[in-house]
C-alpha cells in the first residue's frame, strides 16, 4: 500500500474501535476519501475488525454504494424512478449511454465520466431528472442531453 | 433547565418572530425546492434586499407540499398577512422584493395563496386552494412552517410537548394511547403500532433496541425525506416516546445516503435535543435514559426490510432471515427490537401531543388518521400531500392533484411501489384504506402515488417494476431470485412484441410461486404489479402478443415514426436534431426516415413544429410514405415563409 493511502485509512480507522458494526461506516468513509475501495483497503479494513477478508468483500459486493474501480471526474445519474419513467427517462437514458458509450454503473477509459442509475431521486415534479455531479436538470428531453452533456464536455476540456 | 423554562424562552423567541417589525421571508427550499431552483431564487433575493438597503429575516424551510409550483417564497411583511407565491424565478423574486416589500404591491399575478385573517385583493386564501382544502396535516404539521434547523420553533409549536406527557405517564398508559389512536404502520404493511410496541415492551430483556426506518426505496415516494427535512423533531421526540414506552435504550436511524440534507438535518436535531437534555442520561430529570445514532444505508433496497436493516446496522449483508422469532423477540443484536417507519413516528408526537381520541377522530373503522403521499406522475399538481383515511382516489387525483395534463385520458394510479398494483379508473371511488388497497390488488405502500395516463403502456410498467425487483432482490430465495428474472424475461419479450400465447398464464403461475416462494415482503409482494395489470389491463397484454402491438405507442420495439409528406415542410429541424442521422431530405424537400437507422427516440416528434405537427408516432400499422425526398408541396412552402 502507498504510504499516503495507509496515512489516510489510519486516519479514518482512528475514529473506530473496531465493533463489527463499525464495517459499513468505516467503508463508507473510505470509499468517500479514495472515490472507490482498493483491494489493499478492504485488506487493512479485515485486519483491522479482525473479520476475514471474505466477509468484507461479501459486504462491498452486497451494497451498490461500494465501487472496485475508480469513478470518473464527472458523475451522471439518471433517475428511473416511476414519475421519471413514465415522463421517458428510457429515452434520456438511451440518449446519454449513445453519446458516452457506457453503460450505467461504468466509467469511461479516459474516466472523465461514469454513469449511473438511482431508483428515486424524490424530485418527481421535474421528471424526468437528471443530475450531473450536483447540478439537478428536470423536465429531460433526449435533446436537452445534447445541450447538458456538451457543455460539460467543454467544461472539462477547460479544466 | 426545566423543560418550561426552554419551553417559555422558545415562545417568545418565536412571538418576536412573529411580531417582528422586520419582513420575513421564508424560502422553501427542501431537495426539491432546490432542484426546482430555490437556491437562485434566494440568492437574487438577498442580492436585491442588499442593493435597496433592506433588512428581512430568511427562514429556508422544508417542504410545504406544492411541488408543481417550486420554487416557493412566502412572504410576511408586519402586520399583513402571509402571502406564498409560487413558480419563481431569480427575476420574479427581485420584482417582489420591489413590488411588495418596498412599494406594497402584492403582485396577485404571482401569488399563490395568503394565510391570516385579512384578505387582499385578487388573491385567495392559501389553504383554501383546491390543493390543500381537503388535505389534514398531522405528520407533516410543521413541514413548510417552520425552520427545521431551530429547535425553538419545533418546541413553541407544541413541539416536545408530547414527550413531557409521556414521561408523565406509565409505559402501559403511552401504549395504551397509541392502541386507541389506531395508528398503523405507515411504512406499507399497517401492522397496528401499539400492539408492536407491546409485544416489544413484554419481551424478556434489559438492553432493547428501536429504529426508525428512513430506508425510503420506493421509486417515486418522497414523504420520509420531506418530513425529515422539513421537521426532524417530529420524528426525533416520536422515537423518544416510543422508546419510553418499549423500555429502550439504544435507538437508531437507518437512513438512505442519498438524503444528505435529510442526515444533515437529522445530526443538527440531535446535537440541540442532547444540549436541551431531552436526549441522554435521565431525560427531563426522570429516569429514562435514551441515546440515539444515525446509520447510513449503502444502496440496497432490500434493506427497508426489518431483519435486513438489522443485519446491515450489524454490518453484515443486508439479507431478510426468516421469522419467528420475531424482531420484538429477538432483533438487534438478539436483544427486544422495535422498527417503525419515519412517518409512523412522526405521528406518535403529534399523538402524545393531542390525543389518542383525537388521532383516531379522523379515517375510516379500520384505517384511523392520515396518510401522506407523494403525489406525482401525469399530473397537474404533484406534490407531496397529507390526507384522511378513506378519501377516494378520484377525489385526490382530480379534486387535490387537478386531473390529467394535456387533455389525456387517465389510465391508471400505482400505488405502494414494487409491492403494489396499478388501479384502473373504475376503481376511482375506491376509498383509501389498508383494507380497500390490498383487496384491489394493490397495497397501501409507504405512500407514492403515480398516475398514468394514455400514453403509459401497462406492459412496460410491469416490466419496470419487475427490472426493479429483480435487480433488488438478494438472492437468498431461490424463487425471488429466478423467479423474478423468469417473470421479467417474459415480459420483456412481450414488451418487444415476442410474447408468445401461453406467455400471460406463465406469469400468473410464476406470480404466485414468487409469492410463496419468498422469505420476505420485497419477493412476496414483487409480482403484484404484473398480477394487477394482467387482471385489469389484459387487453394491453394481448394486444402486444397476438397483434405485436402497443396500444399506448410506448414500447420502442413496436412502434415506427414516420413523416407525413402532405404535412411536412421541408424545415429541416427534425433532420438537424435527429441524434442518428436517420433522417434525410433538404430545404424544401419532404423529409424521410430510415426506419432501419431510426433508433425510436422520438426527438423528431418533439422537435417538430406544432404547425406542421408531420411526425406522427404509429404501432401496428404500416404507412405509405416517400422512398426519397420529394418537393414540399406550394402551399405548405408559402405557409412557411409567411411566418
Amino acid at each position: 500500500m502507498e504510504p499516503e493511502v495507509k496515512e489516510q485509512l489510519d486516519d479514518i480507522l482512528s475514529h473506530y474501535s473496531g465493533e463489527s458494526g463499525d464495517l459499513i461506516p468505516i467503508l463508507q468513509e473510505a470509499q468517500g476519501r479514495f472515490r472507490y475501495l482498493p483491494s489493499e483497503v478492504m485488506l487493512e479494513i479485515a485486519k483491522f475488525l479482525r473479520i476475514p477478508e471474505g466477509t468484507v468483500f461479501g459486504v462491498c459486493t452486497f451494497y451498490a454504494q461500494f465501487k472496485f474501480t475508480p469513478m470518473g471526474k464527472r458523475i451522471v445519474k439518471v433517475c428511473r424512478g416511476t414519475a421519471c419513467h413514465v415522463r421517458g427517462a428510457t429515452r434520456i437514458l438511451d440518449e446519454i449511454v449513445r453519446r458516452l458509450g457506457i453503460e450505467p454503473g461504468d466509467t469511461t477509459d479516459d474516466l472523465e465520466y461514469s454513469l449511473e442509475t438511482i431508483a428515486c431521486f424524490g424530485s418527481c415534479a421535474l421528471a424526468p431528472v437528471m443530475v450531473v455531479d450536483d447540478n439537478v436538470y428536470g423536465r429531460m428531453t433526449p435533446s436537452k442531453v445534447a445541450q447538458i452533456l456538451g457543455d460539460t464536455k467543454v467544461a472539462v476540456g477547460k479544466e | 433547565m426545566t423543560f418550561n423554562k426552554i419551553r417559555s424562552q422558545a415562545v417568545s423567541e418565536w412571538e418576536a418572530l412573529e411580531h417582528s417589525d422586520k419582513p420575513r421571508i421564508l424560502v422553501g427550499a427542501a431537495t426539491c425546492g432546490r432542484a426546482a431552483g430555490a437556491s437562485g431564487v434566494l440568492e437574487a433575493i438577498n442580492s436585491a434586499l442588499a442593493q435597496h438597503n433592506l433588512e428581512a429575516i430568511i427562514t429556508q424551510v422544508g417542504c410545504i407540499g406544492l411541488c408543481y409550483a417550486e420554487p416557493i417564497v412566502n412572504i410576511i411583511k408586519p402586520g399583513r398577512p402571509h402571502i406564498y407565491y409560487g413558480n419563481l424565478t431569480p427575476e420574479l423574486a427581485s420584482e417582489l422584493v420591489e413590488d411588495y416589500i418596498i412599494n406594497d404591491n402584492p403582485r396577485p399575478d404571482l401569488a399563490l395563496g395568503t394565510v391570516g385573517d385579512d384578505d387582499i385583493q385578487d388573491i385567495s386564501k392559501f389553504f383554501e386552494l383546491p390543493m390543500l382544502k381537503p388535505q389534514v396535516r398531522v405528520a407533516l404539521r410543521n413541514c413548510g412552517l417552520i425552520d427545521p434547523e431551530n429547535i425553538n420553533h419545533y418546541i413553541a409549536n407544541g413541539g416536545y410537548g408530547g414527550l413531557v406527557k409521556a414521561l408523565a405517564m406509565t409505559s402501559e398508559e403511552v401504549i395504551e394511547e397509541i392502541k386507541k389512536s389506531g395508528l398503523r404502520g405507515r411504512g406499507g404493511a399497517g401492522f397496528p403500532t401499539g400492539v408492536k410496541w407491546e409485544f416489544c415492551r413484554k419481551s424478556p430483556g434489559t438492553v432493547k433496541y428501536i429504529i426508525c426506518n428512513a430506508d425510503e426505496g420506493d421509486p417515486g415516494a418522497f414523504m420520509d425525506r420531506s418530513l425529515l427535512e422539513g421537521d426532524p423533531h417530529a420524528v426525533l421526540e416520536g422515537m423518544l416516546i416510543g422508546a419510553y414506552a418499549i423500555g429502550a435504550t439504544e435507538g437508531y436511524i437507518y437512513i438512505r445516503a442519498e438524503y444528505p440534507l435529510a442526515i444533515q438535518r437529522l445530526k443538527v436535531a440531535l446535537q440541540q435535543i442532547k444540549k436541551y437534555g431531552l436526549l441522554g442520561d435521565n431525560i427531563l430529570g426522570s429516569n429514562f435514559s435514551f441515546n440515539m445514532k444515525i446509520k447510513e444505508g449503502a444502496g440496497a433496497f432490500v434493506c427497508g426490510e426489518e431483519t435486513a436493516m438489522m443485519a446491515s446496522i450489524e454490518g453484515k449483508r443486508g439479507m431478510p432471515r426468516s421469522r419467528p422469532p420475531f424482531p420484538a423477540q429477538s432483533g438487534l443484536w438478539g436483544k427486544p427490537t422495535n422498527i417503525n417507519n419515519v412517518e409512523t413516528w412522526g405521528n406518535v408526537s403529534a399523538i402524545l401531543q393531542r390525543s389518542g381520541d383525537w388521532y383516531a377522530s379522523y379515517g375510516t373503522e379500520k384505517s384511523k388518521g392520515t396518510k401522506t403521499f407523494a403525489l406525482a406522475g401525469k399530473i397537474n399538481r404533484t406534490g407531496l400531500i397529507e390526507v384522511p383515511m378513506g378519501i377516494s382516489l378520484r377525489e385526490i387525483i382530480y379534486g387535490i392533484g387537478g386531473g390529467i395534463p394535456d387533455d389525456k385520458r387517465f389510465k391508471a394510479i400505482q400505488t405502494g411501489g414494487p409491492s403494489g398494483g396499478c388501479l384502473p379508473e373504475s376503481l376511482l371511488d375506491l376509498p383509501v384504506d389498508y383494507e380497500s388497497l390490498t383487496q384491489a390488488g394493490s397495497i397501501m405502500g409507504s405512500g407514492g402515488m403515480i398516475v398514468m395516463d394514455e400514453d403509459t403502456c401497462m406492459v412496460d410498467v410491469a416490466r419496470y417494476f419487475l427490472s426493479f425487483t429483480q435487480a433488488e432482490s438478494c438472492g437468498k430465495c431461490v424463487l425471488c431470485r429466478l423467479g423474478t428474472k423468469q417473470m421479467l424475461n417474459i415480459l420483456e419479450d412481450i414488451c418487444r412484441g415476442k410474447g408468445k400465447p401461453e406467455s400471460i398464464d406463465l406469469l400468473l403461475e410464476l406470480s404466485e410461486a414468487v409469492k410463496v416462494g419468498s422469505l420476505c415482503a420485497l419477493g412476496g409482494t414483487a409480482p403484484n404489479p404484473v398480477l394487477t395489470t394482467i387482471r385489469y389491463f389484459r387487453d394491453e397484454y394481448e394486444a402486444h402478443i397476438e397483434e405485436k402491438r402497443c396500444p399506448a405507442l410506448a414500447c420502442t420495439e413496436l412502434i415506427t415514426y414516420y413523416i407525413l409528406p402532405d404535412k411536412c415542410a421541408g424545415c429541416g429541424i427534425c433532420l438537424r436534431d435527429c441524434p442518428s442521422e436517420a433522417i434525410s431530405g433538404g430545404k424544401r424537400l419532404v423529409h424521410i426516415i430510415d426506419q432501419s437507422k431510426c433508433i425510436k427516440c422520438g426527438t423528431c416528434l418533439d422537435v417538430c413544429p406544432a404547425k406542421f405537427s408531420a411526425v406522427v408516432k404509429v404501432s401496428g400499422e404500416q404507412l405509405e410514405v416517400p422512398a426519397e425526398p420529394v418537393p414540399v408541396t406550394a402551399s405548405k412552402a408559402t405557409t412557411e415563409a409567411s411566418d
